[in-house]
């Protein structure tokens, strides 16, 4: 019993009880509210079983368009920037000039607060004064210049575009120091064997790189199924009927219009997903440390 | 061969150009707008601010939008969280770390989770009015300070693991005692995985929005991160005040980036590259 002598255990106590009653209690007690109907309007809760659930699935309603866009907004914003942060990754572990310069620019966007690139992004694709749209305009484009982000039709897209521009130098970063994990001596081999530059990248890199991958889409899921800053700086859920509305967006809407018991289903539907997603998520992020 | 080569290098050196310039675009044209007056802001474009650049739209945001106000109370989340989380997660990381029986083990794992878990902000507004501390800033900043435990407890607990036990029990040898065990000897060791919490709490809770936009009622209240926002309905075409806002507001986190720049990347890539 000396461990226990030597590493007393309320050493852990402070940080054990802030995260318990601020993180995981709303989140266990959310799924006991999110059986009742809980609103602002009501001063005592009735039982009403599933009753919110059935409404978040039912097909009337727009929940299921909401899923849909936050389902979809992950997997295209995983795979842009993935594959995007890969190109960057493998430019940038080059000879280019001025790397860390290069390196340090493009991560910069991850830094900044969504808020303030939502508010900014909002000015640039201004349909009518926006500086994206003037220069489309000016290089004889016009047909280009759209509604980016006031149309139903490509107000989904742009948001995933702005998103991607936010987040792929972040994921760069993270390919950058896989790649430069990988040993030389691979390359040199490859290269005494005549491999060319593609062969190396599809036959060396990419294979030794996947370990990476894996953590950059974990934490891209994680990232693109919370997703709520970007759109409610963007676009707030619209344009026109839930077209970028997703699961966070409406959570926040419904606690402004005060129906809590179905902000509360909502999030805690969310909860049970992410749940499983961190057991997989564990796996990958602890695998080098259980080994050691 | 040779001229294939230097061509292939411009190139690379060209995209790599054009990307960090797409990159830079938004900073500049907030930096180039926040200087100019009223009429020539509302363009938003990169032309180069007209004489005589207009300084003192800061003073008119300053004034204005209580940005005083907003900077005092994103300083106190911020460096309160940044304080009670690192110092809460490092001594928590130290004994689980340490001491790995299965139940140690298991709350590590129980903290960890927390990375990946939603936060329910509808029902923690439950929790909050039970602990009185719903629209205070001590609520702000021990809910910050949850949220940022999770991945503080993990960065530590791995760099903890590659200390050496041996220097623990020379020191228990010696007749140290728990609490100055881990004070003296390997508190000074944990350094560089403190600095890192340090930055990224602090520039994660400095752009934080949602939780105050959720618990806090009064805009005195706000942090400054939303000040902008206050002042984008106020004014609304007002980009060039907008842009100073702005300037201001992120005018921390790019100091903190520039001259931690190291730390957040080892931070942000650790557990994802095993080298």
């Amino acid at each position: 019993m000396r461990n226990g002598k030597t590493y007393p255990i309320w050493f852990a106590i402070s940080a054990l009880v802030i995260y318990t009653a601020l993180f995981v209690v709303p989140s266990l007690i959310g799924i006991g509210y999110s059986f009742t109907d809980w609103s602002a309007y009501t001063t005592d809760l009735h039982f009403v079983g599933l009753k919110n659930f059935r409404l978040i699935f039912s097909a009337d309603e727009n929940y299921t368009k909401i899923i849909t866009n936050t389902l979809m907004f992950t997997l295209l914003t995983t795979v842009l920037k993935n594959v995007l942060g890969l190109l960057l990754a493998v430019l940038l572990t080059k000879s280019v000039k001025m790397l860390n310069f290069h390196r340090g620019v493009m991560f910069m966007p991850s830094v900044l607060s969504t808020l303030i690139i939502g508010l900014v992004f909002s000015s640039i694709l201004n349909p009518s004064t926006g500086i994206l749209n003037t220069f489309l305009r000016a290089i004889g484009l016009d047909s280009l210049a759209v509604q980016w982000l006031t149309s139903t039709k490509y107000a989904f897209g742009t948001v995933i575009a702005v998103d991607v521009w936010r987040g792929t130098g972040y994921i760069m970063t993270i390919l950058i120091a896989g790649i430069m994990s990988i040993s030389s001596d691979y390359y040199e081999a490859a290269s005494i064997d005549g491999a060319s530059g593609i062969q190396k990248f599809f036959k060396i890199t990419l294979p030794l790189l996947m370990p990476t991958l894996a953590t950059t889409t974990v934490l891209n899921v994680i990232y693109g199924l919370k997703v709520f800053d970007m759109i409610y700086a963007l676009t707030n859920g619209g344009p026109g009927d839930a077209t970028t509305e997703v699961l966070y967006t409406e959570v926040f809407k419904k606690f402004g219009t005060g129906q809590y018991a179905v902000g509360t289903a909502l999030s805690s539907v969310m909860f049970l997903f992410m749940l499983v997603i961190g057991f997989f998520m564990i796996r990958v992020m602890t695998k080098g440390e259980v080994e050691e | 061969m040779k001229k294939k080569k230097t061509f292939y290098a411009t190139c690379v050196n060209v995209i790599a150009w054009v990307i960090s310039l797409i990159c830079l675009i938004p900073l500049l044209i907030i930096i180039l707008n926040s200087l100019k007056d009223k009429q020539t802001a509302a363009a938003m474009d990169l032309s180069l601010p007209a004489f005589p650049i207009q300084w003192e739209n800061f003073a008119v945001v300053i004034e204005k939008g209580k940005l005083l106000t907003s900077l005092g109370n994103s300083v106190t989340y911020s460096v309160g969280s940044v304080l009670l989380c690192a110092v809460t997660a490092v001594m928590a990381a130290y004994v689980l770390s340490r001491n790995a029986t299965k139940c140690n083990k298991l709350l590590y794992l129980y903290m960890a989770l927390g990375i990946t878990l939603p936060v329910n902000y509808v029902a923690l507004m439950k929790v909050m009015q039970f602990l009185h501390i719903n629209n205070t800033k001590l609520g702000i900043i021990l809910l910050y300070t949850a949220m940022q435990l999770p991945f503080s407890v993990f960065l530590i607990h791995g760099f903890i693991a590659r200390i050496p036990l041996d220097l623990d029990e020379a020191a228990s040898i010696d007749g140290c005692g728990s609490v100055r065990l881990f004070f003296s000897v390997i508190l000074p060791l944990l350094k560089p995985v403190l600095a890192t919490v340090f930055v990224l709490t602090f520039l994660n809770t400095w752009n934080e929005f949602v939780s105050p936009l959720y618990f806090l009622g009064s805009s005195e209240k706000w942090p400054m991160t939303l000040s902008v926002y206050n002042f984008f309905g106020m004014y609304f075409m007002d980009w060039n005040l907008i842009c100073a806002d702005i300037l201001l507001t992120s005018l921390p986190v790019i100091v903190v980036y520039l001259l931690g720049q190291r730390y957040i990347v080892s931070g942000m890539t650790a557990g994802a590259v095993k080298g």
